[in-house]
Protein backbone atom coordinates (compact mmCIF):
# COMPACT_ATOMS: atom_id res chain seq x y z
CA UNK A 1 0.00 0.00 0.00
CA UNK A 2 1.61 3.18 1.19
CA UNK A 3 5.39 2.96 1.06
CA UNK A 4 5.53 5.37 3.61
CA UNK A 5 6.93 4.31 6.95
CA UNK A 6 5.00 5.92 9.92
CA UNK A 7 7.33 7.27 11.48
CA UNK A 8 8.35 6.13 15.63
CA UNK A 9 5.85 7.12 18.28
CA UNK A 10 6.36 7.36 22.02
CA UNK A 11 4.66 5.12 24.12
CA UNK A 12 1.27 6.70 24.42
CA UNK A 13 0.57 8.38 27.85
CA UNK A 14 -2.39 7.31 30.04
CA UNK A 15 -4.24 10.56 29.09
CA UNK A 16 -3.58 9.82 25.20
CA UNK A 17 -5.44 6.71 25.65
CA UNK A 18 -8.16 7.98 27.68
CA UNK A 19 -8.91 10.82 24.65
CA UNK A 20 -8.54 8.30 22.11
CA UNK A 21 -11.10 5.61 23.65
CA UNK A 22 -13.32 8.91 24.34
CA UNK A 23 -13.21 9.83 20.56
CA UNK A 24 -13.27 6.39 18.98
CA UNK A 25 -16.75 6.22 21.15
CA UNK A 26 -17.88 9.31 19.89
CA UNK A 27 -16.90 8.54 16.13
CA UNK A 28 -18.82 4.84 16.74
CA UNK A 29 -21.77 6.72 18.20
CA UNK A 30 -22.07 8.64 15.35
CA UNK A 31 -21.38 6.32 12.68
CA UNK A 32 -23.66 4.01 13.82
CA UNK A 33 -26.40 6.01 15.37
CA UNK A 34 -26.45 4.68 18.65
CA UNK A 35 -29.13 5.53 21.01
CA UNK A 36 -26.68 6.09 23.79
CA UNK A 37 -23.84 8.77 24.93
CA UNK A 38 -19.94 7.91 24.12
CA UNK A 39 -19.47 8.25 27.30
CA UNK A 40 -21.94 5.10 28.12
CA UNK A 41 -19.65 2.70 26.25
CA UNK A 42 -17.83 0.22 28.78
CA UNK A 43 -14.39 0.68 27.22
CA UNK A 44 -13.89 -2.94 28.55
CA UNK A 45 -17.36 -4.32 27.29
CA UNK A 46 -17.66 -6.72 24.24
CA UNK A 47 -18.48 -4.58 21.36
CA UNK A 48 -19.92 -7.49 18.80
CA UNK A 49 -22.46 -9.54 20.02
CA UNK A 50 -23.99 -9.21 23.69
CA UNK A 51 -22.28 -6.65 25.34
CA UNK A 52 -23.06 -3.68 22.88
CA UNK A 53 -24.91 -5.81 20.47
CA UNK A 54 -23.07 -4.25 17.33
CA UNK A 55 -23.17 -7.04 13.94
CA UNK A 56 -20.81 -7.71 11.32
CA UNK A 57 -22.73 -4.78 9.60
CA UNK A 58 -21.74 -2.20 12.03
CA UNK A 59 -17.95 -4.16 12.57
CA UNK A 60 -17.34 -2.98 8.52
CA UNK A 61 -19.02 0.62 9.30
CA UNK A 62 -16.66 0.87 12.05
CA UNK A 63 -14.18 -0.31 10.13
CA UNK A 64 -14.54 2.50 7.36
CA UNK A 65 -14.64 4.63 10.02
CA UNK A 66 -11.42 3.66 11.64
CA UNK A 67 -9.41 3.40 8.28
CA UNK A 68 -10.33 6.79 7.48
CA UNK A 69 -9.57 8.46 10.58
CA UNK A 70 -6.14 6.53 11.72
CA UNK A 71 -5.17 4.79 8.29
CA UNK A 72 -5.98 1.71 9.91
CA UNK A 73 -7.11 -1.19 7.14
CA UNK A 74 -8.44 -3.83 9.23
CA UNK A 75 -8.10 -7.85 8.38
CA UNK A 76 -10.65 -10.31 9.36
CA UNK A 77 -7.58 -13.62 8.03
CA UNK A 78 -5.67 -12.36 11.50
CA UNK A 79 -6.16 -13.86 14.41
CA UNK A 80 -6.06 -10.66 16.02
CA UNK A 81 -9.81 -9.77 14.52
CA UNK A 82 -11.63 -11.30 17.06
CA UNK A 83 -9.46 -9.49 19.48
CA UNK A 84 -10.04 -6.41 18.22
CA UNK A 85 -13.53 -5.92 18.79
CA UNK A 86 -13.44 -7.59 21.84
CA UNK A 87 -13.36 -4.16 23.71
CA UNK A 88 -13.68 -1.00 22.70
CA UNK A 89 -10.01 -0.69 24.36
CA UNK A 90 -9.03 -3.30 22.56
CA UNK A 91 -9.80 -1.68 19.16
CA UNK A 92 -7.97 1.35 20.70
CA UNK A 93 -4.64 -0.74 21.51
CA UNK A 94 -5.08 -1.55 18.19
CA UNK A 95 -5.28 1.89 16.68
CA UNK A 96 -2.55 2.99 18.79
CA UNK A 97 -0.14 0.34 17.16
CA UNK A 98 -0.99 0.95 13.91
CA UNK A 99 -2.13 4.37 13.08
CA UNK A 100 -0.62 6.00 9.88
CA UNK A 101 -2.19 9.42 10.87
CA UNK B 1 -16.43 -35.95 -1.17
CA UNK B 2 -15.66 -39.94 -0.75
CA UNK B 3 -14.78 -38.96 2.96
CA UNK B 4 -17.45 -36.94 3.89
CA UNK B 5 -20.67 -38.74 2.20
CA UNK B 6 -20.02 -41.66 4.96
CA UNK B 7 -19.97 -39.61 7.74
CA UNK B 8 -23.19 -37.96 7.01
CA UNK B 9 -25.05 -40.77 8.46
CA UNK B 10 -28.44 -42.75 7.11
CA UNK B 11 -31.18 -39.56 7.53
CA UNK B 12 -32.31 -37.74 5.00
CA UNK B 13 -31.54 -34.08 6.23
CA UNK B 14 -28.08 -32.45 6.43
CA UNK B 15 -28.01 -28.63 8.20
CA UNK B 16 -24.94 -27.45 5.91
CA UNK B 17 -23.39 -25.05 8.31
CA UNK B 18 -19.97 -24.82 6.94
CA UNK B 19 -18.29 -21.61 7.09
CA UNK B 20 -15.52 -22.36 4.37
CA UNK B 21 -17.70 -22.15 1.00
CA UNK B 22 -15.08 -25.19 -0.43
CA UNK B 23 -16.18 -27.29 2.79
CA UNK B 24 -19.86 -26.23 1.93
CA UNK B 25 -19.63 -27.19 -1.70
CA UNK B 26 -18.10 -30.74 -0.95
CA UNK B 27 -20.61 -30.84 1.83
CA UNK B 28 -23.49 -30.45 -0.51
CA UNK B 29 -22.29 -32.35 -3.49
CA UNK B 30 -21.94 -35.21 -0.99
CA UNK B 31 -25.43 -35.23 0.05
CA UNK B 32 -26.62 -34.88 -3.74
CA UNK B 33 -24.61 -37.98 -4.24
CA UNK B 34 -26.50 -39.93 -1.41
CA UNK B 35 -29.75 -38.67 -2.14
CA UNK B 36 -29.79 -36.34 1.35
CA UNK B 37 -31.77 -32.72 1.05
CA UNK B 38 -29.31 -29.98 2.02
CA UNK B 39 -31.31 -27.43 4.97
CA UNK B 40 -30.20 -23.94 4.19
CA UNK B 41 -31.83 -21.91 6.71
CA UNK B 42 -30.79 -18.00 6.73
CA UNK B 43 -29.65 -17.58 10.61
CA UNK B 44 -28.66 -19.99 13.72
CA UNK B 45 -30.31 -18.66 16.52
CA UNK B 46 -31.51 -21.74 18.65
CA UNK B 47 -35.17 -21.00 18.35
CA UNK B 48 -34.15 -21.81 14.53
CA UNK B 49 -32.49 -25.24 15.00
CA UNK B 50 -35.16 -26.03 17.69
CA UNK B 51 -37.72 -25.62 14.57
CA UNK B 52 -35.41 -27.39 11.75
CA UNK B 53 -35.34 -30.19 14.76
CA UNK B 54 -39.25 -30.61 14.21
CA UNK B 55 -39.65 -30.27 10.74
CA UNK B 56 -36.57 -33.03 9.91
CA UNK B 57 -35.95 -35.00 12.92
CA UNK B 58 -33.28 -36.81 11.58
CA UNK B 59 -31.42 -33.60 10.75
CA UNK B 60 -27.70 -33.81 11.43
CA UNK B 61 -25.36 -30.57 11.40
CA UNK B 62 -21.89 -30.69 8.83
CA UNK B 63 -20.04 -28.26 10.58
CA UNK B 64 -16.21 -26.89 10.04
CA UNK B 65 -15.84 -24.91 12.98
CA UNK B 66 -14.53 -26.61 16.12
CA UNK B 67 -16.39 -24.55 18.79
CA UNK B 68 -19.67 -25.12 16.32
CA UNK B 69 -22.49 -24.78 19.58
CA UNK B 70 -25.99 -25.69 16.99
CA UNK B 71 -27.65 -27.77 19.37
CA UNK B 72 -28.37 -30.96 17.22
CA UNK B 73 -26.47 -34.22 16.31
CA UNK B 74 -22.95 -32.77 14.49
CA UNK B 75 -20.60 -34.20 12.01
CA UNK B 76 -17.21 -32.37 11.86
CA UNK B 77 -16.14 -31.64 8.37
CA UNK B 78 -12.72 -34.23 7.79
CA UNK B 79 -9.88 -31.50 8.55
CA UNK B 80 -7.41 -33.71 6.17
CA UNK B 81 -10.13 -34.19 3.25
CA UNK B 82 -7.74 -31.89 1.26
CA UNK B 83 -8.00 -33.78 -2.65
CA UNK B 84 -5.29 -36.08 -3.79
CA UNK B 85 -5.40 -34.83 -7.13
CA UNK B 86 -7.11 -37.93 -8.26
CA UNK B 87 -10.20 -36.63 -10.93
CA UNK B 88 -13.54 -38.43 -10.29
CA UNK B 89 -13.69 -41.21 -13.18
CA UNK B 90 -16.73 -39.70 -14.28
CA UNK B 91 -18.93 -36.72 -13.22
CA UNK B 92 -21.99 -38.22 -11.79
CA UNK B 93 -25.96 -37.44 -13.47
CA UNK B 94 -28.36 -36.05 -10.85
CA UNK B 95 -31.63 -36.58 -11.88
CA UNK B 96 -33.09 -33.31 -12.53
CA UNK B 97 -36.20 -34.22 -9.97
CA UNK B 98 -34.27 -35.00 -7.19
CA UNK B 99 -34.47 -32.75 -3.98
CA UNK B 100 -31.22 -31.15 -3.63
CA UNK B 101 -32.27 -28.01 -0.92
CA UNK B 102 -34.73 -26.72 1.60
CA UNK B 103 -34.84 -22.94 2.34
CA UNK B 104 -36.62 -21.08 4.64
CA UNK B 105 -38.49 -18.27 4.98
CA UNK B 106 -40.26 -16.91 8.46
CA UNK B 107 -43.74 -17.35 8.08
CA UNK B 108 -46.07 -14.48 10.39
CA UNK B 109 -46.96 -17.32 12.42
CA UNK B 110 -43.48 -18.33 14.14
CA UNK B 111 -42.89 -21.17 12.01
CA UNK B 112 -40.43 -20.99 9.06
CA UNK B 113 -41.63 -22.12 6.21
CA UNK B 114 -39.53 -24.63 4.11
CA UNK B 115 -39.41 -24.06 0.25
CA UNK B 116 -38.13 -27.16 -1.76
CA UNK B 117 -35.78 -27.03 -4.34
CA UNK B 118 -35.10 -29.94 -7.09
CA UNK B 119 -32.43 -30.05 -8.65
CA UNK B 120 -33.35 -29.64 -12.32
CA UNK B 121 -34.91 -26.35 -11.51
CA UNK B 122 -31.98 -24.68 -9.41
CA UNK B 123 -29.51 -25.60 -12.43
CA UNK B 124 -31.44 -24.49 -14.68
CA UNK B 125 -31.91 -21.12 -12.98
CA UNK B 126 -28.06 -20.73 -12.90
CA UNK B 127 -27.56 -21.79 -16.43
CA UNK B 128 -30.34 -18.79 -17.12
CA UNK B 129 -27.72 -16.95 -14.80
CA UNK B 130 -24.56 -17.70 -16.62
CA UNK B 131 -26.10 -16.58 -19.82
CA UNK B 132 -27.50 -13.62 -18.57
CA UNK B 133 -23.87 -12.46 -17.02
CA UNK B 134 -22.60 -13.88 -20.54
CA UNK B 135 -20.62 -16.40 -18.94
CA UNK B 136 -21.90 -19.32 -20.85
CA UNK B 137 -19.06 -21.05 -22.60
CA UNK B 138 -16.53 -18.71 -21.11
CA UNK B 139 -13.06 -19.42 -20.09
CA UNK B 140 -13.28 -21.01 -16.33
CA UNK B 141 -13.42 -17.99 -14.02
CA UNK B 142 -12.33 -17.17 -10.29
CA UNK B 143 -15.41 -16.69 -8.48
CA UNK B 144 -15.15 -14.50 -5.30
CA UNK B 145 -18.17 -14.22 -2.85
CA UNK B 146 -18.53 -11.91 0.19
CA UNK B 147 -21.97 -13.52 0.71
CA UNK B 148 -22.62 -16.65 2.95
CA UNK B 149 -22.92 -20.27 0.73
CA UNK B 150 -26.29 -20.95 2.30
CA UNK B 151 -27.69 -17.43 1.44
CA UNK B 152 -30.29 -18.39 -1.41
CA UNK B 153 -28.06 -15.37 -3.84
CA UNK B 154 -25.38 -16.57 -2.53
CA UNK B 155 -25.57 -20.57 -2.95
CA UNK B 156 -26.71 -19.80 -6.64
CA UNK B 157 -24.11 -17.29 -7.66
CA UNK B 158 -21.10 -18.86 -5.97
CA UNK B 159 -21.43 -22.06 -5.29
CA UNK B 160 -23.94 -23.51 -7.97
CA UNK B 161 -22.92 -21.44 -10.58
CA UNK B 162 -19.35 -23.23 -10.15
CA UNK B 163 -20.48 -26.47 -9.99
CA UNK B 164 -22.84 -26.15 -13.08
CA UNK B 165 -20.27 -24.28 -15.06
CA UNK B 166 -16.92 -25.22 -14.22
CA UNK B 167 -15.68 -22.23 -12.44
CA UNK B 168 -12.98 -21.85 -9.87
CA UNK B 169 -14.79 -20.99 -5.69
CA UNK B 170 -12.52 -19.31 -3.47
CA UNK B 171 -13.26 -21.10 -0.49
CA UNK B 172 -12.92 -17.69 1.87
CA UNK B 173 -15.53 -15.65 2.48
CA UNK B 174 -13.69 -12.04 2.55
CA UNK B 175 -15.20 -9.21 4.92
CA UNK B 176 -13.48 -5.71 5.15
CA UNK B 177 -12.65 -4.23 2.01
CA UNK B 178 -9.20 -5.18 2.50
CA UNK B 179 -9.61 -8.77 2.71
CA UNK B 180 -11.83 -8.71 -0.47
CA UNK B 181 -9.40 -6.95 -2.67
CA UNK B 182 -6.98 -9.04 -1.10
CA UNK B 183 -8.74 -12.32 -2.07
CA UNK B 184 -9.22 -10.85 -5.99
CA UNK B 185 -5.35 -10.25 -6.02
CA UNK B 186 -5.19 -13.65 -4.96
CA UNK B 187 -6.91 -15.34 -8.33
CA UNK B 188 -6.26 -15.56 -11.30
CA UNK B 189 -8.43 -13.56 -14.27
CA UNK B 190 -11.10 -13.79 -15.07
CA UNK B 191 -12.27 -12.98 -11.76
CA UNK B 192 -15.87 -12.54 -10.57
CA UNK B 193 -17.15 -10.46 -7.11
CA UNK B 194 -20.24 -11.90 -5.53
CA UNK B 195 -21.64 -9.62 -3.47
CA UNK B 196 -23.81 -6.95 -1.71
CA UNK B 197 -24.32 -2.97 -1.43
CA UNK B 198 -23.15 -3.11 1.81
CA UNK B 199 -19.73 -4.10 1.02
CA UNK B 200 -19.74 -2.45 -2.61
CA UNK B 201 -19.92 0.52 -0.54
CA UNK B 202 -17.28 0.01 2.19
CA UNK B 203 -15.17 -0.64 -0.87
CA UNK B 204 -15.79 2.51 -3.02
CA UNK B 205 -15.40 4.08 0.59
CA UNK B 206 -12.07 2.88 1.58
CA UNK B 207 -8.71 4.43 -0.21
CA UNK B 208 -7.33 1.20 -0.77
CA UNK B 209 -6.16 0.09 -4.89
CA UNK B 210 -8.96 -1.97 -6.24
CA UNK B 211 -8.17 -5.08 -8.16
CA UNK B 212 -9.13 -5.14 -12.18
CA UNK B 213 -11.85 -7.37 -11.96
CA UNK B 214 -13.93 -8.96 -14.92
CA UNK B 215 -17.76 -8.86 -13.32
CA UNK B 216 -19.24 -7.67 -10.39
CA UNK B 217 -22.51 -9.12 -9.23
CA UNK B 218 -24.74 -7.46 -6.71
CA UNK B 219 -27.57 -8.43 -4.91
CA UNK B 220 -30.06 -8.34 -1.80
CA UNK B 221 -31.07 -4.72 -1.67
CA UNK B 222 -31.39 -2.17 -4.53
CA UNK B 223 -28.30 -0.83 -5.48
CA UNK B 224 -27.87 3.45 -5.41
CA UNK B 225 -27.09 4.39 -9.38
CA UNK B 226 -24.42 6.67 -8.35
CA UNK B 227 -22.47 4.04 -5.85
CA UNK B 228 -23.12 1.47 -9.13
CA UNK B 229 -21.64 3.71 -11.35
CA UNK B 230 -18.74 4.24 -8.80
CA UNK B 231 -18.39 0.86 -8.46
CA UNK B 232 -18.21 0.61 -12.34
CA UNK B 233 -14.98 3.13 -12.39
CA UNK B 234 -13.33 1.68 -9.27
CA UNK B 235 -12.84 -1.54 -10.82
CA UNK B 236 -12.64 -1.22 -13.96
CA UNK B 237 -15.67 -3.31 -14.83
CA UNK B 238 -19.22 -3.92 -15.45
CA UNK B 239 -21.86 -4.52 -12.64
CA UNK B 240 -24.73 -6.47 -12.96
CA UNK B 241 -27.35 -6.35 -10.64
CA UNK B 242 -29.54 -9.30 -9.66
CA UNK B 243 -33.25 -9.76 -8.60
CA UNK B 244 -34.65 -12.71 -7.25
CA UNK B 245 -35.58 -14.33 -3.52
CA UNK B 246 -35.60 -16.69 -1.51
CA UNK B 247 -38.55 -18.84 -3.15
CA UNK B 248 -38.26 -17.93 -6.81
CA UNK B 249 -34.63 -18.16 -6.87
CA UNK B 250 -32.96 -15.55 -8.99
CA UNK B 251 -35.31 -14.24 -12.04
CA UNK B 252 -34.01 -11.02 -13.31
CA UNK B 253 -30.84 -9.09 -13.98
CA UNK B 254 -30.00 -5.42 -14.46
CA UNK B 255 -26.92 -3.15 -15.25
CA UNK B 256 -27.73 -0.17 -13.02
CA UNK B 257 -25.53 2.63 -15.02
CA UNK B 258 -27.50 1.72 -17.91
CA UNK B 259 -30.93 1.29 -17.35
CA UNK B 260 -33.33 0.83 -14.41
CA UNK B 261 -35.08 -1.32 -15.88
CA UNK B 262 -34.84 -5.59 -14.81
CA UNK B 263 -34.78 -8.24 -17.43
CA UNK B 264 -36.77 -11.05 -16.30
CA UNK B 265 -34.84 -14.68 -16.93
CA UNK B 266 -37.04 -16.43 -19.77
CA UNK B 267 -39.65 -18.52 -19.05
CA UNK B 268 -40.94 -16.53 -15.86
CA UNK B 269 -43.90 -14.45 -16.10
CA UNK B 270 -45.41 -11.78 -13.62
CA UNK B 271 -48.46 -11.04 -12.75
CA UNK B 272 -50.65 -8.63 -10.50
CA UNK B 273 -53.51 -9.98 -8.49
CA UNK B 274 -55.59 -7.95 -6.32
CA UNK B 275 -52.86 -5.66 -5.98
CA UNK B 276 -49.89 -7.93 -5.47
CA UNK B 277 -47.26 -9.77 -7.95
CA UNK B 278 -46.62 -12.89 -8.57
CA UNK B 279 -44.53 -14.84 -10.43
CA UNK B 280 -44.60 -18.01 -11.75
CA UNK B 281 -42.98 -20.16 -14.95
CA UNK B 282 -39.42 -20.56 -15.69
CA UNK B 283 -37.77 -22.47 -12.61
CA UNK B 284 -39.62 -21.50 -10.24
CA UNK B 285 -41.28 -24.64 -8.06
CA UNK B 286 -44.34 -22.97 -7.57
CA UNK B 287 -46.27 -19.34 -8.27
CA UNK B 288 -45.12 -17.30 -5.80
CA UNK B 289 -46.48 -13.65 -4.29
CA UNK B 290 -43.51 -11.32 -4.77
CA UNK B 291 -42.79 -8.81 -1.16
CA UNK B 292 -42.01 -6.21 -4.01
CA UNK B 293 -43.77 -3.65 -5.45
CA UNK B 294 -43.11 -3.89 -9.36
CA UNK B 295 -44.14 -2.09 -12.51
CA UNK B 296 -44.45 -3.91 -15.33
CA UNK B 297 -42.87 -2.21 -18.37
CA UNK B 298 -43.07 -4.03 -21.53
CA UNK B 299 -42.38 -8.00 -22.68
CA UNK B 300 -39.74 -9.15 -19.64
CA UNK B 301 -39.51 -6.29 -17.88
CA UNK B 302 -40.22 -4.37 -14.89
CA UNK B 303 -39.19 -1.47 -12.52
CA UNK B 304 -39.27 -2.23 -8.60
CA UNK B 305 -40.55 0.52 -6.69
CA UNK B 306 -39.57 -0.93 -3.31
CA UNK B 307 -40.69 -3.44 -0.47
CA UNK B 308 -44.07 -4.36 0.70
CA UNK B 309 -44.53 -2.56 3.84
CA UNK B 310 -44.63 -5.78 6.00
CA UNK B 311 -41.40 -6.89 4.64
CA UNK B 312 -37.89 -6.13 6.06
CA UNK B 313 -34.68 -6.87 4.35
CA UNK B 314 -31.67 -5.52 6.27
CA UNK B 315 -28.31 -6.71 4.51
CA UNK B 316 -30.00 -9.71 2.28
CA UNK B 317 -31.51 -11.43 5.60
CA UNK B 318 -34.93 -11.06 5.35
CA UNK B 319 -38.01 -11.21 7.99
CA UNK B 320 -41.75 -9.54 8.35
CA UNK B 321 -42.89 -6.98 10.96
CA UNK B 322 -45.63 -10.02 11.39
CA UNK B 323 -42.96 -12.41 12.02
CA UNK B 324 -40.87 -9.96 14.60
CA UNK B 325 -43.65 -9.03 16.43
CA UNK B 326 -44.80 -12.52 16.95
CA UNK B 327 -41.42 -12.83 18.27
CA UNK B 328 -41.44 -9.65 20.73
CA UNK B 329 -45.02 -10.93 21.94
CA UNK B 330 -44.40 -14.28 22.85
CA UNK B 331 -41.45 -12.87 25.10
CA UNK B 332 -42.86 -13.55 29.01
CA UNK B 333 -43.59 -10.13 30.66
CA UNK B 334 -44.41 -8.30 27.55
CA UNK B 335 -47.93 -6.98 26.94
CA UNK B 336 -47.91 -5.45 23.87
CA UNK B 337 -44.77 -4.51 21.49
CA UNK B 338 -44.51 -3.51 17.80
CA UNK B 339 -41.42 -3.49 15.48
CA UNK B 340 -41.56 -0.85 12.78
CA UNK B 341 -39.28 0.61 10.22
CA UNK B 342 -37.14 3.50 10.91
CA UNK B 343 -36.28 6.46 8.12
CA UNK B 344 -33.57 8.42 9.52
CA UNK B 345 -30.09 9.76 8.52
CA UNK B 346 -28.39 6.66 9.09
CA UNK B 347 -30.37 4.89 6.67
CA UNK B 348 -29.65 7.24 3.78
CA UNK B 349 -26.39 7.20 4.49
CA UNK B 350 -25.24 3.53 4.78
CA UNK B 351 -28.66 2.13 3.09
CA UNK B 352 -28.78 -0.39 5.79
CA UNK B 353 -32.28 0.26 6.80
CA UNK B 354 -32.98 -0.95 10.63
CA UNK B 355 -35.95 -1.64 12.56
CA UNK B 356 -37.42 -0.30 15.91
CA UNK B 357 -39.72 -1.27 18.23
CA UNK B 358 -42.09 -0.12 20.94
CA UNK B 359 -42.51 -2.35 24.09
CA UNK B 360 -45.01 -2.54 26.95
CA UNK B 361 -43.44 -4.66 29.49
CA UNK B 362 -43.48 -2.58 32.71
CA UNK B 363 -41.89 -5.34 34.55
CA UNK B 364 -38.66 -5.74 32.26
CA UNK B 365 -35.66 -4.08 31.37
CA UNK B 366 -34.53 -3.62 27.69
CA UNK B 367 -31.25 -6.24 28.25
CA UNK B 368 -34.06 -8.85 29.20
CA UNK B 369 -36.00 -7.98 26.14
CA UNK B 370 -32.85 -8.21 24.31
CA UNK B 371 -31.59 -11.59 25.49
CA UNK B 372 -34.94 -13.08 24.94
CA UNK B 373 -34.87 -11.75 21.14
CA UNK B 374 -31.25 -12.71 20.80
CA UNK B 375 -32.24 -15.94 21.67
CA UNK B 376 -35.70 -16.13 19.38
CA UNK B 377 -34.22 -13.47 15.83
CA UNK B 378 -31.13 -13.01 14.00
CA UNK B 379 -29.07 -9.98 15.64
CA UNK B 380 -29.54 -7.74 12.44
CA UNK B 381 -33.00 -7.80 13.57
CA UNK B 382 -32.65 -6.14 17.02
CA UNK B 383 -34.48 -3.21 17.53
CA UNK B 384 -32.95 0.46 17.30
CA UNK B 385 -33.96 1.93 19.30
CA UNK B 386 -35.90 -0.76 21.94
CA UNK B 387 -38.35 2.22 23.63
CA UNK B 388 -40.46 1.23 26.40
CA UNK B 389 -44.09 2.91 26.29
CA UNK B 390 -46.84 2.72 28.63
CA UNK B 391 -49.43 1.90 25.73
CA UNK B 392 -49.00 1.34 21.94
CA UNK B 393 -50.57 4.28 19.56
CA UNK B 394 -53.62 1.68 18.54
CA UNK B 395 -56.28 3.31 16.30
CA UNK B 396 -60.12 2.50 17.01
CA UNK B 397 -59.57 -0.58 14.75
CA UNK B 398 -56.83 -1.97 17.53
CA UNK B 399 -54.41 -1.30 14.08
CA UNK B 400 -51.07 0.32 14.79
CA UNK B 401 -50.49 2.80 11.63
CA UNK B 402 -46.03 2.74 11.18
CA UNK B 403 -46.79 6.16 11.31
CA UNK B 404 -48.40 6.49 14.79
CA UNK B 405 -44.99 4.38 16.00
CA UNK B 406 -42.59 6.70 14.65
CA UNK B 407 -44.29 9.94 16.01
CA UNK B 408 -44.21 8.32 19.61
CA UNK B 409 -40.64 7.00 19.27
CA UNK B 410 -39.70 10.52 17.86
CA UNK B 411 -41.41 12.30 21.14
CA UNK B 412 -39.28 9.92 23.61
CA UNK B 413 -36.28 10.99 25.58
CA UNK B 414 -33.00 10.51 23.80
CA UNK B 415 -29.76 10.42 25.53
CA UNK B 416 -27.33 13.03 25.23
CA UNK B 417 -24.71 12.74 22.98
CA UNK B 418 -21.47 14.50 22.47
CA UNK B 419 -21.40 17.44 20.50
Amino acid sequence: MSDKVAPLRQPPSPADTAALLREVAGLIVEALNLEIAPGDIDPDQPLYGEGLGLDSIDILEIALVVSKQYGVQLRADSEENLRIFGSLRQLVDHITAHRTK
Amino acid sequence: MSRVAPALGAGAHVLNACADRYHFAVGFAACLMTGKVSLLPSTHTPEVIRQLTSFAPDVICLTDEADCAIEMPRVQFPRDAAPAGRAMASVPAIEGAQLAACVFTSGSTGMPVPHRKTWGRLVACVREEANRLALSGSAACAIVATVPPQHMYGFESSVLMALSGAHALCAERPFYPADIAASLEAVPRPRILITTPVHLRALTASVLALPQTDLIVCSTAPLAQQLAAEVEERFGTQLLEIYGSTETGQIAVRRPTRAPEWQLWPGVHLSVRNGETWAEGGHIEEPTRLCDVLQMTGEGRFLLHGRVTDLVNIAGKRSSLAYLNHQLNSIPGVLDGAFFHVEDSRTRHTGVARVAACVVAPDLDAARVLEALRDRIDPVFLPRPLLFVARLPRNSTGKLPQEALRALAAAQPRPATMA
